[in-house]
């Protein structure tokens, strides 16, 4: 069984993020980057899978600068077996990621993709689906798990993907308003997770030892003749407003008041 | 621009110790317990055998990367002192055991089936004079009985393997005082209470250490390591390694008091401005940077030096000293910008403050180590 797994380079999370002046994009130097959290369950995932169906590899793809090959790295020394990045130093849309990873995974032929459900820098949530229309292929998105993450299951680093006997097909319990509701869908398919579907491990000093030996094929756009030039065009960035001081009511009645008429949140 | 040098394994170590946050590390000190969790995370990630050769499971990693795991683990606001004995008493196996000792006991070492923490060579009576040290073990047939009294062993009750420091050849019968000191892998599980007692001795911080009393403790000959006779210089080997070691785990203090300090002098205000905005509390936070910085490059030499397998007792030395009194300057201008909440647990200030303190007096007093560089790098006579 062949795994693709995605995993983008993003801006982290707990670096402070500034506007650049003329407002085209965020000032990019001094910000520290990482892994997509999302990808990362994407690969926990992949590898728990792989190591309960062996023989079985996992790859992982990321499309961006060359730097990028640094989160392919981390995803290596979690246990991945081989990484493929297609290098490309501009913006690239998630329209163009999914023309490229249609690519990659005609050329891999995987029997299951898993891709974050979407990258915490954009939060465009479309790549997954669109990759799923392009290929032709079924889906199934935000895929969580019954059990809780202090659960024994989880604990135990079961997989929250059920993998029918025959290998054809996989379940996916995906989080929807009330509960959750259960998908089967066939191979092969793109399944984007969620949250709450494990808790991605951490690297071993021994593989991150390993990992520097592991391959990373480099592709391009043009090698895959694929156009990435953007169809969405970042009109402006803003940063959100600054918080401004509360003020101070004498009493109840003023509170609804002003919740009421002011806030119009009652 | 902060140290960034080994990016990966500090990435690795830091997400490894969110899972281990400050209240995890505040309720060990109310309880006096030993971070049991932690350390088996650690030893499960393979951290603690970084320096074991690949050969016999570990990464076959040096000394510097040994030293960013134990830097990253004090920076993230944990405490190394819980096991990093087990990264420099390595040392004195790898390099001094033998083929058939490195065989039967690193793999173990390295899986985390069996710990090495510990380590015995300070006598109550002797201090650092260790030359003079008491303890004998004298040779019976296949086995050595061993007589004597250590003190400040730490971590023998989370531990397997314990590396001893005896007189084989009595002093009046050796011709240097250096000479007929032996080195002995004690197993400590089959040693408790048949001739080996440990009595724990509470102290300032939560780091667990012991007085320890040997009754003809019987140790099999197979446990020497190296010749009979020549354990004080493997000793000497192995004290390099720790120095930087404890050096590195300074500056992850050090790093830790400015981090904590600049961030409340930056949020806490007082007078309507953030109290960072006065010079006297901002001067000495960036004072303490300075210091941790300039003893990092020290501590770099001394790596450099060591893993090139050149001559470092000097760079090591100097490396703990300036290591341990910046990250101590700098616990104690965090406690003063921090005023009363300094001492609440909470801030965990109070507590690495107590930590940090450790370093100058443990593994090797700041004294000392002036004396070794009046008398061996600046060739002043002996004071002592």
């Amino acid at each position: 069984m062949k795994i693709l797994t995605t995993v983008k380079r993003v801006e982290d999370y707990e670096s402070k993020i500034k506007v650049r002046p003329d407002q085209t994009w965020i000032v990019t130097e001094g910000v520290n980057y990482r892994a997509n959290p999302f990808d990362e369950i994407a690969v926990e995932e992949a590898l728990r899978l792989r190591d309960a169906n062996m023989p079985s590899e996992v790859v992982v793809v990321s499309v961006g600068p060359a730097a990028a090959a640094t989160e392919i790295r981390s995803g290596l020394a979690m246990g991945a077996d081989r990484g493929i990045l297609v290098k490309h130093d501009a913006f690239v849309d998630s329209d163009g990621v999914a023309r490229l990873l249609q690519k990659v995974i005609e050329q891999e032929k995987p029997d299951l993709v898993l891709m974050g459900k979407q990258a915490v820098d954009v939060d465009d949530n479309v790549a997954g689906q669109l990759v799923a229309e392009y290929l032709g292929w079924g889906q199934a998105t935000f895929a969580s798990k019954k059990e809780s993450l202090e659960s024994p299951e989880e604990k135990a680093k079961k997989p929250g993907l059920k993998l029918s006997a025959d290998k054809k097909s996989v379940q996916a319990a995906r989080e929807v308003d009330g509960g959750l509701e259960v998908l089967e869908v066939q191979l092969p398919a793109i399944v984007t997770v969620d949250l709450r579907l494990n808790v991605p491990r951490y690297a071993s000093l021994p593989n991150i030892m390993k990992a520097k030996k592991k391959p990373i094929q480099e592709l391009t756009p043009q090698g895959l003749s694929v156009d990435v030039t953007p169809k969405v065009k970042v009109l402006k960035v803003e940063p959100p407003p600054a918080r401004t001081a509360g003020i101070k009511v004498p009493d109840v009645a003023t509170l609804v008041q002003k919740l009421h008429a002011e806030a119009k949140v009652i | 621009m902060r140290d960034a040098s080994y990016q990966e394994i500090r990435d690795s170590v830091r997400a490894l110790c969110t899972g281990f946050d400050s209240s995890y590390w505040q309720r060990l000190d109310r309880e006096s317990a030993y971070p049991e969790e932690f350390v088996r995370a650690l030893t499960e990630g393979g951290w603690l055998a970084a320096l074991i050769p690949q050969e016999y499971g570990g990464a076959g990693l040096g000394l510097a990367e040994a030293s960013v795991v134990l830097e990253e683990i004090n920076r993230c606001g944990g405490n190394s002192g819980a096991c990093h004995g087990q990264m420099y008493n390595m040392g004195t196996l790898l390099r001094h055991g033998s083929e058939a000792q490195k065989r039967r006991y690193l793999p173990k070492v390295a899986s985390g089936e069996l710990r090495l923490q510990s380590m015995a060579v300070t006598e109550p009576t002797t201090g650092t004079n260790t030359t003079k040290l008491k303890t004998t073990a004298v040779r019976k047939g296949d086995r050595y009985l061993v007589n004597g009294q250590k003190v400040w062993v730490s971590r023998l009750q989370h531990t397997d393997l314990m590396i001893l420091l005896a007189r084989t050849t009595p002093l009046a019968e050796v011709k240097r005082k250096s000479e007929g000191l032996s080195i002995f892998l004690v197993d400590v599980r089959g040693a408790l209470n048949r001739g080996l007692t440990a009595r724990p001795i509470r102290n300032m911080v939560n780091h667990e250490t012991n007085e320890v009393f040997f009754e003809d403790l019987e140790v099999p000959a197979a446990n020497l390591i190296g010749e009979e006779g020549k354990g004080f210089k493997y000793i000497l080997d192995g004290l390099n390694a720790e120095r930087t070691l404890i050096a590195a785990e300074c500056i992850g203090d050090g790093y830790w008091f400015v981090d904590k300090a600049t961030r409340y002098a930056r949020d806490r205000v007082v007078f309507d401005r953030p109290i960072g905005q006065n010079q006297g509390v901002q001067f000495p936070i960036a004072e303490s940077y300075v210091e941790v910085e300039a003893a990092n490059l020290m501590r770099w030499k001394a790596c450099r030096l060591f893993d090139a397998h050149e001559p470092c007792g000097e760079e090591a030395n100097m490396a703990k000293y300036l290591a341990a009194k910046a990250s101590w300057e700098a616990a104690n201008v965090c406690l003063q910008t921090h005023g009363g909440f300094g001492f609440a647990a909470e801030f965990d200030v109070e507590r690495k403050f107590r930590e940090t303190r450790l370093y100058q007096v443990a593994p090797i007093s700041t004294n000392l180590i002036l004396s070794y560089v009046a008398e061996h790098v600046l060739g002043l006579p002996r004071s002592f």
